[in-house]
């Protein structure tokens, strides 16, 4: 024990008088500690509370792990019966299962003597219970609502969107960032100056741009507006300027049309800044909340967020269900996170030049 | 026939003049070497040669037809960057092959092509790998190799070995004279390295202030240069320049140095009065006891086979001494000095011309 706890305190050389971590290294584990936990504690809860039943979620004091309570069928009943085991009262340390409960009482039977009722007192006992995953929580998702449906149309979208996005931004920020021509100035000052818009100022204007286009209740109607966004301009803008005229001019001198240099030139080159805009575009895209709601009405074509705050109700809230679909929901983002993330901290080109 | 003529080419960029006029001719086959101190508009000459810069006013004529319109990628050249500027995400087959792509050669001859250049130019063991894993002397190779492959007219050159270690730029200068010399094409090459305008060029222009101060051939340059910028630019070390006027008999020199010299009577056009400058090239000048300059030796290098001597006349005026052989000339020391009475030049101190006749 002492070895283990010796090999994982070890340190290379002989750096601050020793070879054991220094006290500010174990304040800074502790530190990163806390930063995990403060990271990652709700999405572990959000995660361990989407397996529990709804009875599970209803208990006070809440409990870490799901549990459920076990039942048993007992000859003579239909139904499964729960357990208890008795902590108090004539049958102490006795496991009976319960057939009725009737206010403070409640009448249980010995399922070694399925025959015999007895009757007990409810501040006697305790449920038997175990850890278990409340599959059907996931499972019920698939069979009693249109999960699939939803998860297609918030696919659909984002892929949509982003593709469309990453294509039209690249072309402004080429444009605004390789050529010089009258304007240039203003028009990058147009698009980042929309920056200062917050969205819902032009909520209405642009609800009504869509509804006149005939894009009202369809997916379209949301891919389109977010097609263009002033960030992207500007963030594929600053990383295109990295790149050297010279390298255009060269491919100019191979006679490579514009749009070639575009394609086989400047896109290559930009891929570091575009895959980070490509996650910004997806995390946007698939988080979307106001806007699909203002322009998707029918449910058949919800999205997955749309779907999650159907299950809200005004009197009635479906937590187990909310709590599945909401790691169903987290899920895609995250992959995406993990596979592109070491492009957003790798953002420089290698260029061709020294 | 690739003949390259500018006819008062000229360039500004709002009211800044950049290329003030600019008449010459690159005959067929020739190395021409644009020199020049940076800021001189070399570069940009050249990169209105090669169609990526726009020219305010004059014509640019190639083999006989004024391109002034016509765009870069249709004019028939090739151009090797100071930075090479490869494609970084392609690999050097790749980089060898977009121009060809370009103007759709078939599959078989790209590879024919790039393969027989790669060859030439000893890069045949790099084809697969990307630039960045290329040292700068094989980036150099690659990038004058895309411009050999597509078979241009004329090949342009912008200060491509600047960016290569003092050994590397002696062989890569050797290698690009004999690439020119088995190609045989016409070469613009610029530089602001006037060894290399020597050591490369049929023809040197040299430029200062977007104006052509002398166009000639290298020999010529150096021996008789037309002003005091070529006469000081060319040549290393730098030509002596001492500042004096001319006597009543026009033969007779007084230094400002205090120091009096006798000119010879014919060959020069100057007129008694006259604020002259003397140009002496330090290899013109040599110890002599009886000499009629003295100078100050401040230091010496002794390089074994050759010597530096460097100090200053009484008026501070600098002076470079080269002697062949080693010398027993100490720092600290006050030398005469006799000059190669047929090597002496001698300008206008005024306009700068020389008085050659």
């Amino acid at each position: 024990m002492s070895g283990a706890f010796a090999f994982l305190t070890r340190t290379r050389g002989r750096a601050n008088g020793g070879t054991r971590l220094h006290w500010t290294d174990w304040a800074s584990y502790a530190y990163l500690g806390l930063g995990i936990c403060l990271m990652f504690g709700p999405v572990v809860w959000l995660v361990l509370s989407s397996f529990k039943t709804e009875a599970d979620l209803q208990r006070y004091p809440p409990t870490f792990l799901p549990y459920q309570q076990q039942t048993m069928l007992i000859e003579g009943y239909d139904e499964p019966l729960p357990l208890f085991r008795m902590t108090g009262g004539e049958y102490e340390g006795m496991i009976l299962a319960q057939v009725r409960r009737v206010g403070i009482q409640a009448q249980m039977v010995d399922p070694a003597n399925p025959g015999e009722r007895l009757r007990t007192g409810i501040d006697e006992r305790e449920p038997v219970q175990r850890v278990r995953l409340a599959t059907e929580n996931y499972t019920e998702l698939f069979e009693r609502f249109t999960f699939l449906r939803y998860f297609w149309n918030s696919t659909f979208i984002t892929l949509m969107s982003t593709a469309i996005m990453l294509l039209v931004n690249s072309m402004a920020a080429f444009a605004l960032s390789k050529y010089r021509f009258r304007g240039r100035t203003t028009v990058l000052l147009l698009v980042i100056s929309t920056l200062m818009i917050p969205q819902t100022v032009v909520l209405v204007p642009l609800f009504l741009i869509v509804t006149e286009l005939g894009m009202f209740n369809s997916l379209w109607g949301v891919i389109i507006p977010g097609a263009a966004t002033p960030t992207g301009v500007f963030l594929l803008r600053q990383y295109m300027l990295t790149i050297p005229d010279e390298i255009l001019d060269a491919a100019r001198m191979d006679k490579a049309s514009e749009w070639k240099i575009f394609w086989r030139i400047i896109l290559p080159l930009s891929a570091p800044a575009i895959a980070v805009l490509a996650i910004l575009a997806i995390m946007w895209r698939w988080n979307d909340f106001l806007w699909p709601l203002i322009v998707l009405t029918q449910s058949e074509n919800f999205t997955l967020q749309l779907a999650l705050n159907s299950f809200q109700g005004e009197l009635l809230t479906d937590w187990s269900s909310l709590l599945a679909m909401t790691v169903l929901t987290l899920l895609p983002i995250a992959c995406v996170f993990m596979f592109l993330q070491k492009y957003i901290a790798t953002g420089i080109a290698s260029t061709g030049g020294k | 026939m690739a003949k390259l003529e500018l006819r008062d080419v000229r360039k500004s960029y709002g009211a800044a003049d950049v290329i003030k006029g600019i008449d010459l001719t690159v005959e067929h086959g020739e190395f021409c070497v644009f020199v020049g101190p940076s800021g001189c508009g070399k570069s940009t000459l050249l990169r209105m040669i090669a169609g990526l810069e726009d020219i305010s006013a004059g014509q640019i004529v190639l083999g006989g037809d004024v391109v002034n319109d016509t765009p870069a990628a249709d004019r028939g050249l090739a151009m090797v960057f100071q930075s090479y500027a490869l494609y970084p995400h392609m690999t050097v087959r790749q980089n060898l092959s977009f121009g060809l792509e370009n103007i759709n050669t078939p599959k078989a001859e790209i590879a024919r092509k790039v393969g027989e250049v790669a060859k030439m130019l000893q890069i045949d063991q790099l084809l697969d790998r990307r630039p960045k894993d290329l040292s700068g002397g094989q980036r150099q190779r690659v990038a004058i190799g895309r411009a050999v492959v597509r078979e241009p007219r004329v090949f342009l050159f912008d200060e491509p070995l600047s960016n290569l270690d003092a050994e590397l730029r002696v062989d890569m200068r050797g290698e690009i004279s004999s690439l020119h010399k088995r190609l045989g094409n016409t070469m613009v090459y610029v530089t602001h390295d006037q060894v290399e305008a020597m050591t490369m060029a049929d023809k040197i222009a040299v430029l200062r202030l977007g104006e052509l101060e002398q166009f000639g051939r290298p020999l010529d340059l150096f021996n008789a240069p037309e002003n005091l910028f070529v006469a000081g630019f060319i040549g290393s070390p730098k030509m002596n320049f001492l500042k004096g006027t001319v006597g009543e008999d026009r033969t007779h020199l007084t230094l400002d140095t205090g120091d009096a010299v006798t000119l010879p009577e014919t060959g020069f056009a100057q007129r008694a009065g006259q604020k002259v400058t003397l140009g002496l090239r330090p290899n013109d000048l040599r110890p002599d006891p009886d000499g009629v300059l003295h100078a100050d030796i401040r230091a010496v290098e002794q390089l074994g086979t050759d010597s530096y001597l460097y100090g200053a006349f009484q008026d501070g005026t600098p002076v470079t001494v080269h002697n062949p052989g080693q010398t027993r000339v100490q720092p600290g020391e006050r030398v005469a000095l006799t000059a190669n009475s047929g090597a002496i030049h001698l300008f206008d101190t005024g306009t700068g011309r020389t008085l050659r006749m």
